[in-house]
């Protein structure tokens, strides 16, 4: 993993407001941490005074809260309950349309999106959501061209996390909190009494453009060295520990293990964790058709492998109990998506534990099952 | 465009409720043009006064049944129409008026009403699906617009109507709102409850009051267990599962669990 180089810059408040405004005047729609409701969304962002100054989160099983810093950091908190895939693979997304009938059917292929993306803030923990995304999406030989589109035009200007969360783990998982790669600027925010400030560092040639079009002077080693003590002191400091050691194994070999039946107990079978996965990709396709019968449509939305449609094949759903959907989850998340696409598909944010409304937590259940593992 | 004759014949009935599902009906405006061209509206005494008698293809029912004259009209629309669609809380779980079933009905009849041996009804206020067979439960108190639009292009199409059993949560987090119960500890029935509204009252701040029922598996004591642990008291949980889906079962067995 990269911390800071030794060729970072130093990059002040004013500057990143010049990189967000210099982003939008280059066609981008900036997208990035905001305060909503009680919450730290990721919604459009203009400049550096919409971004979640001087707040912080406090985070738990089913828990979440904001709290105020007693500085004026600009990213001092954990990630909240928005994921990018919100923007990359939305909820809803129309695939086309028909008009006419009989012999005069003629089929409309859905126009691509607004302007190209800047996502602002990306976590470690994200990023590597975001490359486990575009293998299962643009992986093998049928990609989905929408996500294609849009990620091929996407610019990231990415965080260290300096604040771990209640609920993160990413360490566990060997996911963060530094950025490694998949970025084209890094920021990492240094500890102030005043206006905060960044060492940056830029990955690519569309990082390294947009810099010309704002002032910034090169960072000075205790710069660079406190910056990455403050990652490493994050690193130190997650609310969570995932016992990681060779879980698809783990998990094939407990699939009766008296723990599913225990949380299933507990859990809602309301989908909120596969929402909020940030590598979670699961939709249905519906199919409509209006009142004339002259105009149909195709839309891919958001599904979750919580819901009984969801396996329903001819004669019912496959998964009719919680305790096999609940299994089917975890096992897929934590095991079989190593055979499936080369990786886990968890990386360590804490969102499924966070915004599980009776606060199940993932590296509980494991534990449990790893406790009690005959194997 | 077909013959007048040759279009489907629509029906709507109305037994105990409130007319708010019906109105749903009225209030789909621009579609209701299009809807008149695709469909005969042969019986809808909310928005017309002449009823055509005969055979309909498709009978949108609202309201629950609560009285013993209502019990036999429901058989003799069952037996008129060939598909038969309920709409809303009532005619699918029996409505706020069901919370008849959880008291003494006499009682209530003799603090309302000055001679109640005029008042003819039933112990209890049920589904339409407990006195006849139905074709399709549309939920929702009142039901949702679109969904309903749904239903009938489904019916028209001959094809399966698109309407979701899962959760409201999914709603929520499609639409990227902040978790009322989780950010605020407000208590919601959006876990256990159909999606279908779009998530109108977290979209408020508020939480869910379960308008549309139950989910497809509603784990309501894990939820209850949760909503007890944010400070909800016996009296307060009762309240919140004994509202307009009271007598739907994963509710009603849930409210009498906290109850006097």
């Amino acid at each position: 993993m990269s911390l800071p180089p030794h060729s970072a810059q130093l990059l002040t408040s004013e500057g990143l407001d010049q990189l967000l405004r210099a982003l939008r005047r280059g066609g981008y729609r900036a997208v990035g941490p905001t305060v909503r409701e009680g919450v730290i969304a990721y919604e459009d962002i203009d400049c550096v005074e919409d971004l979640p100054r001087g707040w912080t989160d406090e985070q738990s099983g089913g828990h979440y809260r904001l709290r105020r810093r007693d500085d004026d950091a600009l990213f001092g908190y954990a990630v909240g309950p928005h994921s990018w895939k919100q923007f990359l693979h939305p909820p809803r997304q129309r695939l086309w349309r028909t008009r006419g009938g009989g012999d005069a059917v003629q089929i409309e292929r859905e126009p691509p999106d607004g302007p190209p993306l800047a996502l602002i803030g990306v976590r470690a923990c994200e990023l590597k959501a975001v490359a486990i995304q575009d293998t299962v999406l643009l992986g093998g030989a049928y990609g989905d061209p929408h996500y294609r589109a849009r990620r091929a035009d996407t610019f990231i200007l990415a965080v260290n996390c300096t604040v771990a969360g209640g609920t993160c783990f990413c360490v566990s998982m060997d996911c963060g909190p530094n950025v490694a790669t998949g970025f084209d600027l890094a920021l990492t925010e240094l500890a102030a009494a005043g206006p905060p400030a960044f060492v940056l560092q830029s990955a690519t040639p569309a990082g390294r453009k947009v810099l010309e079009e704002i002032s910034h002077r090169p960072a000075t080693e205790s710069e660079i060295a406190a910056a990455r003590a403050r990652v490493q002191h994050s690193a130190q400091h997650m609310g969570r520990q995932m016992p990681a050691q060779n879980l698809p194994q783990l998990l094939l070999r407990n699939l009766e293990h008296p723990r599913w039946s225990e949380v299933a107990d507990r859990c809602l079978a309301c989908g909120n964790c596969t929402m909020v996965c940030p590598t979670c990709f699961c939709t249905s396709v519906e199919d409509s058709s209006d009142l004339r019968g002259q105009q149909t449509s195709r839309t891919r939305r958001w599904d979750s492998c919580f819901t009984i449609d969801f396996t329903y094949l001819h004669g019912g759903s496959v998964r009719q109990s919680t305790r096999a959907r609940y299994r089917q989850w975890l096992t897929h998340k934590l095991a079989t998506w190593h055979q499936q696409f080369g990786s886990s598909g968890c990386v360590g944010c804490g969102r499924c534990i966070t915004w599980c409304p009776v606060g199940i937590d993932i590296t509980e259940e494991v534990s449990a099952i790893r406790a009690s593992d005959p194997g | 465009m077909h013959d007048r004759s040759d279009k489907p014949r629509l029906a709507v009935w109305k037994f105990a409720s409130c007319d708010g599902c019906q109105l749903s009906l009225l209030d789909c405006e621009p579609e209701l043009l299009a809807l008149g061209e695709a469909i005969e509206i042969a019986y809808f005494p909310e928005a017309a006064t002449r009823p055509i008698r005969g055979h309909y293809d498709l009978s949108l029912v609202e309201g629950s049944i609560s009285t013993p004259r209502d019990a036999e009209r429901i058989r003799a629309v069952r037996r008129r129409s060939a598909h038969l669609v309920t709409l809303g809380a009532c005619a699918t779980a029996g409505g706020i008026q069901a919370l008849r079933n959880f008291a003494d009905l006499r009682e209530f009849m003799a603090a309302v009403y000055a001679h109640p041996a005029y008042i003819h009804t039933l112990a209890t206020s049920s589904a339409i699906a407990d006195h006849v067979p139905v074709d399709f439960e549309l939920r929702g108190c009142p039901v949702n617009k679109r969904q309903l639009l749904e239903v009938i292009s489904a019916f028209l199409a001959a094809r399966r109507p698109a309407i979701p059993a899962h959760s409201v949560c999914l709603e929520c987090k499609s639409r990227g709102l902040p978790c009322v119960l989780v950010a605020h500890a407000r208590a919601c029935l959006g876990p256990v409850t159909q999606a279908g509204c779009g998530a109108i009252c977290p979209a408020c701040h508020r939480g869910c009051y379960g308008c549309f029922g139950p989910q497809e598996t509603p784990n309501t004591a894990s939820l209850t267990r949760a909503l007890a642990a944010l400070g909800l008291e016996r009296r307060e949980l009762l309240r919140l599962y004994r509202s307009f889906n009271a007598n739907a079962e994963a509710f009603r067995a849930e409210s009498e669990r906290h109850g006097e």
